[in-house]
């Protein structure tokens, strides 16, 4: 499956992608690309720099250096609105929801339904809410309250429900599994798998490594800002990936990237 | 237990059934989808004026039924209770908007003396020596109103630039400006107080001639009923449209009666406050009545600036319920980054809503310098802490994302009664800081323990 998709234009790739904060280099000179239909996880300890690298693909920040194509075409994306026009979303680690404002709210901000008078349309929105939360977590009862009030597994599926809502063609899931239980877990593994059929692309960032050879169709690990390597989930194992991740050190059945360490030949 | 001869087996089902009863308050408030927060401000305005109405007739050594003209519940009290509040009120229901975002504005006491000082030097000075108007010209009112609320407009959008795009605290920001702003409104004309001003800009300070008389009070009266009844039918076909829960006919049919008898009762009182003897006989004289034996009742209808307030409160409603700018500014609230990864543009959301703060300082700007027919520099002093405490004590939390329009202005009318009462009462100004600042604490104090609980 991804060898047929690699076969096409990538729908995302980041080339040669540089940021600093205050003379940091939060991510140097990274590469990494996207095909439709495969789930790419990216991995490294905290301060890698991939959540970085994420969130200049997500406009929440902007690249000192590098580009972005999306669909082979260059991409200009200097907010998060850019980046939502090219069918780009994403599920925050923090998930970013407004907490004091119910579920369809939630949803919507940013991208409202509006009636004719130009007010909001509050009832189509929560009707539209229903429907997709009903797909996502069919026990979800409670879209009067704010999003403060509910369970971390039920502020996960807003954020989710909000990403999937807009037919995004790539999706960003920042740690989508960490507030919630194995059986919730299951059903965003689930969900991914669903979305992965549909033909969209997935960045996944996870610090689980059995979540990421059970869900993803390559790897690529980023050190210090910059990217070891990428590799088939099929031609590396799982300890080859800790040793990416520790070490640097790239193994013989992947690409090593400019952060690789360097051995004597 | 009231009930002593009730025996062991007859206790528990007594219990059930006041079990029963609270779940019959909580059923009423589910089927009413009342706010509890706000039934419970509503419920303190009401301790307070029976409160002060109580302890001024026993001042007095009268029946409180008997509604002495002396005590508190009268018309001719509320009715100037009413428009003591419009000011206040007014900003108050901007001051939501900023405290939602977690800013601040200090300033709109300064800002109202200011636009206050320019409006009255416009409609004396300004348009008629320099412009050469008549005075008198119908226009002039309209001309100063303009020139102060482009001002207020530009104050609001300076302040908000500096806020939002320069990253200077609000409340540094606007502590700047109470203090230029006083100092502006100083340079104006050195001090001097501007006065008499024009008689059309006079009606928005209420008073006999500002306020709209019996008819048209009723009309508003029944206008106002309508539209309510139209709302909860519109409110319930759209509900229907979607198949969301409905709420049941009682409760629908309940909440218009109530809502009805509150428009349709202060209609009336304010229709049973008479013009003073002096006015209504200088006004017969002038049109030609005879005067009846035990004098001739008009009656002053609601005043132009209570009008000019609630049509800002419904207006302020509709921004933070309906628009796509409300949602922003609660949503930018209740998660600033999250509104900014949502893609929505905080920085000129703030702007606009100090903007709209600046708007509001100048109708409450026009509504106090037309009642006092005068512009003096100290025009709105410490308003801003008045306004900053009525929106608190409506329940606008400091930490941001939540207030209502409604509570703010309330918020603003339990503060005013407390002063007007005080003041009947005959209360030392010292004391009666002390007071308000206590209740605005303890107010604070109850509404964090309600939240908790909730």
């Amino acid at each position: 499956m991804a060898e047929n998709a690699s076969a096409g234009a990538p729908l995302v790739n980041m080339r040669n992608i540089s940021i600093a904060f205050g003379g940091i280099r939060a991510v140097d000179d990274a590469s990494i690309d996207l095909f439709p239909g495969e789930v790419v996880a990216l991995l490294g300890h905290n301060g890698a720099g991939k959540s970085t690298l994420i969130k200049i693909l997500s406009g929440a920040y902007k690249r000192d250096a590098g580009h972005i194509f999306v669909n082979g075409e260059e991409a200009s994306i200097s907010n998060p609105r850019d980046a939502k026009k090219y069918g780009i979303e994403t599920i925050y680690q923090t998930l970013a929801l407004a907490d004091n404002v119910d579920a369809a709210a939630n949803l919507f901000l940013g991208r409202e339904l509006m009636t004719a008078w130009g007010t909001l349309d509050d009832v189509a929105m929560e009707a539209e809410a229903r429907k997709v939360m009903g797909r996502l977590n069919p026990r979800f009862q409670r879209f009067k309250d704010p999003v403060i009030k509910l369970s971390g597994g039920q502020r996960q599926s807003v954020a989710i429900a909000r990403a999937i809502l807009f037919n995004a063609r790539i999706l960003i899931m920042d740690e989508p599994t960490a507030a919630l239980g194995p059986q919730e877990t299951a059903q965003v593994g689930e969900l991914v798998r669903q979305l992965k059929a549909d033909g969209i692309g997935i960045f996944l960032i996870s610090h689980d490594i059995h979540d990421v050879f059970e869900l993803a169709d390559r790897v690529c690990v980023m050190k210090n800002g910059q990217v070891v390597g990428t590799a088939r989930t099929g031609d590396v194992t799982q300890d080859e990936v800790l040793g990416m991740i520790i070490l640097g050190k790239c193994p013989p059945g992947a690409i090593p990237g400019p952060g690789a360490l360097k051995m004597a030949a | 237990m009231t009930d002593t001869t009730s025996d062991a087996a007859a206790n528990p089902a007594a219990d059930r059934a006041r079990a029963s009863e609270l779940s019959a308050v909580g059923r009423f408030l589910k089927a009413t989808e009342l706010d509890t927060r706000m039934l419970g401000m509503v419920g303190a305005l009401l301790i307070i004026w029976i409160g002060l109405h109580v302890i001024s007739s026993l001042r007095l050594g009268v029946n409180p039924l008997d509604f002495d003209s002396r005590t508190f519940l009268t018309p001719r009290n509320l009715w100037n209770l009413s428009v003591q509040t419009s000011a206040v009120a007014i900003m108050a229901s901007g001051m939501v908007l900023v405290i939602v975002m977690r800013n601040i504005d200090l300033s709109v006491g300064s800002a109202e003396g200011l636009i206050g000082m320019i409006m009255g030097f416009a409609q004396v000075h300004f348009l008629v020596r320099m412009v050469g108007l008549e005075l008198g010209n119908p226009w002039i009112w309209v001309l100063a109103l303009a020139i102060g609320l482009a001002l207020g407009l530009l104050i609001g959008a300076f302040q908000g630039f500096v806020i939002a795009y320069l990253d200077v605290p609000a409340f540094i920001v606007t502590l700047g400006g109470l203090l230029v702003w006083r100092g502006a409104a100083w340079w104006v004309t050195s001090g001097q107080t501007v006065a008499p001003l024009d008689a059309t800009y006079q009606l928005m300070g209420g008073g006999p001639a500002g306020s709209i008389g019996a008819r048209w009070s009723w009309v508003v009266g029944v206008v106002a009923c309508l539209a309510v009844v139209f709302a909860l039918f519109n409110g319930r076909v759209q509900r229907k449209r979607f198949r969301f829960p409905l709420r049941p006919i009682w409760a629908e049919t309940l909440l218009g009666a109530v809502a009805c008898a509150v428009i349709m009762g202060a209609v009336w009182l304010a229709n049973s406050y008479p013009w003073p003897v002096g006015i209504v006989n200088r006004y017969a004289a002038a049109n030609n009545i005879t005067v009846p034996e035990g004098g001739l009742f008009i009656a002053h209808g609601i005043a132009i600036p209570v009008l000019m307030a609630v049509a800002v409160g419904l207006i302020m409603t509709f921004i933070t319920k309906r628009t796509r700018f409300g949602r922003y500014v609660f949503a930018i609230g209740g998660n600033p980054e999250a509104a900014n990864l949502a893609g929505i543009n905080t920085r000129w959301i703030t702007m606009k809503v100090f903007m709209i703060m600046g708007v509001l300082a100048t109708i409450a700007a026009a509504i106090s310098s037309a009642r006092q027919n005068s512009s003096t520099n100290a025009l709105g002093t410490l308003d801003e802490l008045l306004v900053i405490a009525a929106a608190v004590i409506g329940g606008t939390s400091l930490a941001g994302g939540s207030g209502t329009v409604l509570g703010a202005m309330l918020g603003a009318l339990l503060m005013q009664s407390l002063q007007s009462g005080m003041v009947l009462l005959g209360v030392d100004s010292p004391l009666q800081s002390i007071v308000v600042g206590a209740v605005l604490v303890i107010a604070v104090w109850l509404d964090t323990i309600y939240r908790k609980r909730v």
